[in-house]
């Protein structure tokens, strides 16, 4: 199977072709001239021993190309451009000089996880003294190449000036000099002052962009190596049943199959579970002879759980004592005795799905006692340590490539699709690639974990809240993988409320307690694990109480943000981002007519103070439609790249109803019924919002993350529109399962 | 295993794979063109969309054996004489990708779309794109990608 030879223009104007996936580790990495080019760019060889290379990050060459390396995993949330704006900014680059290359897991990269919105703030600082270290390196050049004090000379445009004089020095020019001088201590750098900034805060397109849109290989399913061959593998849709047999003889006689083998595995959720591989000289032929496995599992004990049993449990539970008091202030029961007005709701969300659309893959090469891997993760060091632990194989030997990701949200934090890849590859002597089917990737996910809340609030005669209560009931596994121990059963990623989860802190008798319900169920984090549904919850019940206690919405928020006792929430920022929304927004819940209804809601999570406002229109029929969204954000100082920013937040408020409108999984004898986008409803064009308005709002704060503090605030302001609209509450996942019909 | 001969942007190709293949594991494994997307398999997604005879088409659901002697184009076909196709260019004006993985695919159904209505309204490409999912949900930057695209290709002559 000889890979054809690329001709026409596209091949001529320089892309490498296919085949030069062949070289180990160059799937990415195309040597660009200009990050922002589109079709046409020319090959730039690195030139060994030539290049000014101040440290891991850096590389200028004497033709003034600057590469810089990338080093957090790229899913989408744009970090591969915008981290090395922050470089490009001190350095005094220009921006179509820059090469921007994606590392391998490398420690001399430091940590290189992406998740919690922690790649912008992890990095910040310290990416400004990098950049900051090269110029002052070669200002420092041109000053001794010129003989005058370095005082005299600044950078910009890729060259240092000679102020007085006007003389100056490409970048590139300086490289052999700058490559002489020590590399000088962070206190001797000068970074920039922030009124300086040319690049930080203006829109830059993605580095990847025009790959992207021709169609070139990016992503880890796109890997192609020499000799490959294609794996899938089957596992049990009750989560770590056992394989008792399969058809494995008449499943190697199938077209394309060069093997197929039973993988004992682990009980580990997140590792790997037990099951069937299948390897081939395609996928296609892979995904064929498939169809005909036949196994017979030992399904375990878990083969009869159902979503439905386990909300008739958390109801149950609801009317007992939390088993756990998450946090106690005051005392509520005091306090409904003696209010004016009590309330009580129950809320509920389902299992979901991260449905990247690039399902879960990994290539895996396993030779020389070591492994070699293409991954689009999210943790590649995560993957390198469950492959060694798994393997007792030296980290040393297990090298990560980072490819581009289609889609994380969390998913690929875990582990799991890396461990299959190296338990299938050690068995192969070739390099595989492991690609799951989209039922594959649904069924098997590290889910969202579903849960039920049961609140009770109390206003006094002025409205005000005098107590609050919620008993949450969620789910726990005892998994030697993320969250149990094997000892006990705990909460799964995103399962466990916290202590200062707001309105925790601002009211003088608040009660939380918490309940877990033991199930078999993979979890893991899914976008602002916790908060995404958290901030639902919260803010549609302070919606309750302000409805309730007949004052409007955006006062009685206020009001509450006003009354802090304590705890890391900075109310004041807060504050400051619900007046801003409220003021873009032209708040008037008033002004609209039956049918037509303003929402708002706020959240803090990631570092991130966010809040949104949402106008819906209901028909008579129950159909929502949104007509528009105002959202303002406070993440700090600095917005590093505005393009990238306002798409994260786009993206957020999107994503945010859609989960909200559509998604659900649901339990039934053990495995999950729903298996691919026919039965597992995505938002779509048409339920988009017609316009999404953004702001950001600087503040005195470091400069933090946006992948996921903009979405738990979204399905809240939602669902208040749609009471302000119809007088019809949401009060379960998926929003579809509520009678929205008004008269 | 039979022999075929595929036009994939302009070029001819045989290739020797089973007949129920369909023309997207052809594109991907076989031919080394992966601008074209797995995603679901059923049809339900649209990251697999290319062109027959300038027709959208998932070619998840279409066999090898079905694309007879049908021109196909892919992503990688698009661009034009080194020229990228206006939708290409109005992606990268726009900076709509965020993760990318479902964009060659947005590309292709608008790419049909203009060519049959080269100034569609917002509820006509709301309609037409339906069945291209973007879990990063860029949908408000594709709806205005397509009307830029629109005014570019209008501002050269209607020329896609």
């Amino acid at each position: 199977m000889n890979a054809p030879t690329l001709t026409g223009p596209i091949d001529r104007r320089g892309f490498l072709k296919f085949s030069a996936l062949a070289g180990s580790g160059l799937v990415l990495g195309f040597y660009l001239k200009s990050a922002g080019q589109a079709l046409g760019a020319d090959v730039v060889k690195p030139v060994a021993g030539t290049e000014f290379k101040p440290n891991a990050f850096i590389r200028i060459a004497p033709d003034g190309v600057v590469t810089l390396v990338s080093k957090q995993p790229e899913i989408g949330q744009g970090i591969k451009t915008s981290l090395p704006m922050i470089i490009a900014e001190e350095l005094e680059v220009n921006w179509k000089d820059v090469v921007i290359v994606q590392g391998d897991l490398d420690p001399a990269y430091g940590g290189q996880s992406a998740g919690g919105s922690r790649s912008t703030p992890n990095n910040y600082n310290e990416f400004h003294r990098l950049g900051a270290t090269a110029r002052t390196m070669l200002v420092e050049a041109a000053a001794l190449t010129w003989g005058v004090p370095a005082s005299e000379c600044f950078a910009a445009d890729s060259a240092v000036h000679h102020r007085t004089s006007g003389k100056a020095l490409k970048f590139g020019e300086l490289v052999a000099k700058a490559s002489t001088l020590p590399v000088p201590a962070a206190a001797d750098v000068k970074q920039k002052d922030p009124k300086d900034y040319k690049l930080l805060g203006t829109r830059i397109g993605g580095v990847d962009n025009s790959k992207v849109v021709t169609g070139q290989p990016l992503f880890g399913i796109d890997t192609k190596l020499p000799g490959m061959l294609y794996a899938v593998y089957e596992k049990c849709p009750v989560f770590a049943g056992k394989v008792v047999s399969a058809n494995l003889d008449a499943i190697k006689a199938l077209p394309g199959v060069t093997d197929a083998f039973v993988i004992e595995g682990t009980s580990n959720l997140g590792g790997l579970l037990p099951g069937v591989a299948i390897v081939a000289d395609s996928t296609w032929s892979a995904f064929s002879a498939r169809k005909q496995l036949k196994v017979t599992w030992d399904e375990g004990k878990f083969a009869n759980d159902s979503w439905d049993a386990f909300a008739a449990k958390a109801t149950t539970l609801s009317k007992q004592p939390g088993e756990s008091t998450v946090k106690k202030t005051g005392d509520v029961a005091a306090a409904f005795a003696g209010a004016a007005k009590t309330i009580e709701a129950s809320y509920t969300y389902p299992f979901i799905s991260h449905a990247s659309i690039e399902p879960q893959n990994c290539t895996a090469w396993f030779k020389d006692g070591g492994f070699e891997f293409w991954a689009p993760s999210q943790n590649p060091g995560g993957g390198q340590d469950a492959v060694a632990n798994l393997f007792k194989i030296p980290k040393e030997k297990i090298i990560v490539h980072l490819t581009r990701s289609g889609g994380g949200f969390g998913r690929r934090l875990s582990q799991d699709f890396f461990v299959e890849a190296a338990a299938i590859a050690q068995k192969v002597n070739a390099p595989v690639k492991l690609t799951w089917s989209r039922e594959d990737d649904l069924r098997h996910d590290q889910f969202r974990a579903g849960g039920f809340h049961f609140l009770k609030g109390g206003l006094d005669a002025n409205g005000k809240i005098v107590g609050w209560q919620n008993h949450f009931v969620t789910f726990g596994t005892m998994s030697a993988g993320r969250g149990g121990a094997g000892m006990a059963v705990r909460p799964g990623s995103g399962g466990s409320l916290d202590a200062d989860q707001f309105p925790s802190n601002f009211l003088a008798n608040y009660l939380c307690e918490q309940s877990v319900m033991e199930c078999n169920i993979p979890m893991g984090p899914w976008r602002a694990p916790g908060n995404n549904v958290f901030s639902w919850v919260i803010q549609s019940f302070i919606d309750e109480l302000a409805f309730a206690a007949g004052r409007d919405q955006l006062e009685f928020r206020l009001d509450l943000l006003s009354q802090k006792m304590g705890g890391p929430y900075d109310a004041a920022r807060m504050t400051a981002v619900v007046k801003l929304v409220a003021e873009k927004a032209g708040w008037n819940p008033k002004n609209f007519p039956r049918g037509r209804g303003q929402g708002i809601a706020f959240h803090w999570s990631h570092s991130g103070y966010v809040a949104h406002v949402v106008e819906v229109t209901v028909s008579k029929s129950g159909e929502a439609k949104i007509d528009r969204v105002v959202s303002v954000c406070d993440v700090g100082q600095q917005i590093v790249n505005r393009s990238g920013a306002e798409n994260q937040v786009e993206g957020s408020v999107i994503d945010g109803i859609g989960t909200m409108m559509f998604q659900e999984l649901n339990l039934d004898h053990g495995r999950i019924v729903e298996a691919n986008f026919n039965d597992y409803p995505m938002i779509r064009m048409p339920q988009a919002p017609a316009k999404i308005e953004v702001h950001f709002l600087a503040s005195n704060n470091p400069t933090t993350g946006l992948g996921e503090p903009a979405i738990p605030p979204i399905a809240p302001a939602l669902g208040n529109a749609i009471f302000a609209a119809t007088g019809k509450r949401v009060r379960q996942f998926p929003m579809s399962r509520t009678d929205l019909r008004w008269s | 295993m039979s022999k075929y001969t595929l036009n994939v942007n302009g070029q001819s190709y045989t290739v020797d794979v089973a007949s129920n293949t369909p023309l997207l594991w052809v594109l991907r494994d076989t031919l080394n063109l992966v601008g074209t997307k797995f995603g679901c398999g059923i049809g339900q997604c649209g990251a697999c969309m290319v062109h027959l005879n300038g027709e959208p088409m998932r070619s998840c659901m279409t066999t090898v054996a079905n694309v007879g002697r049908r021109a196909v184009t892919t992503i990688e076909g698009l661009a034009q004489d080194g020229h990228l196709h206006a939708l290409q260019q109005a992606w990268t004006d726009l900076d709509v990708p965020q993760c990318g993985y479902c964009q060659s695919g947005q590309i292709m159904t608008a790419a049909a779309l203009l060519k049959s209505n080269p100034k569609p309204t917002d509820e006509e490409i709301d309609g037409e794109m339906a069945g291209n999912l973007c879990r990063c949900a860029t949908y408000v930057r594709i709806r205005a990608g397509i009307k830029h695209a629109a005014e570019l290709a209008s501002a050269k002559g209607g020329k896609q």
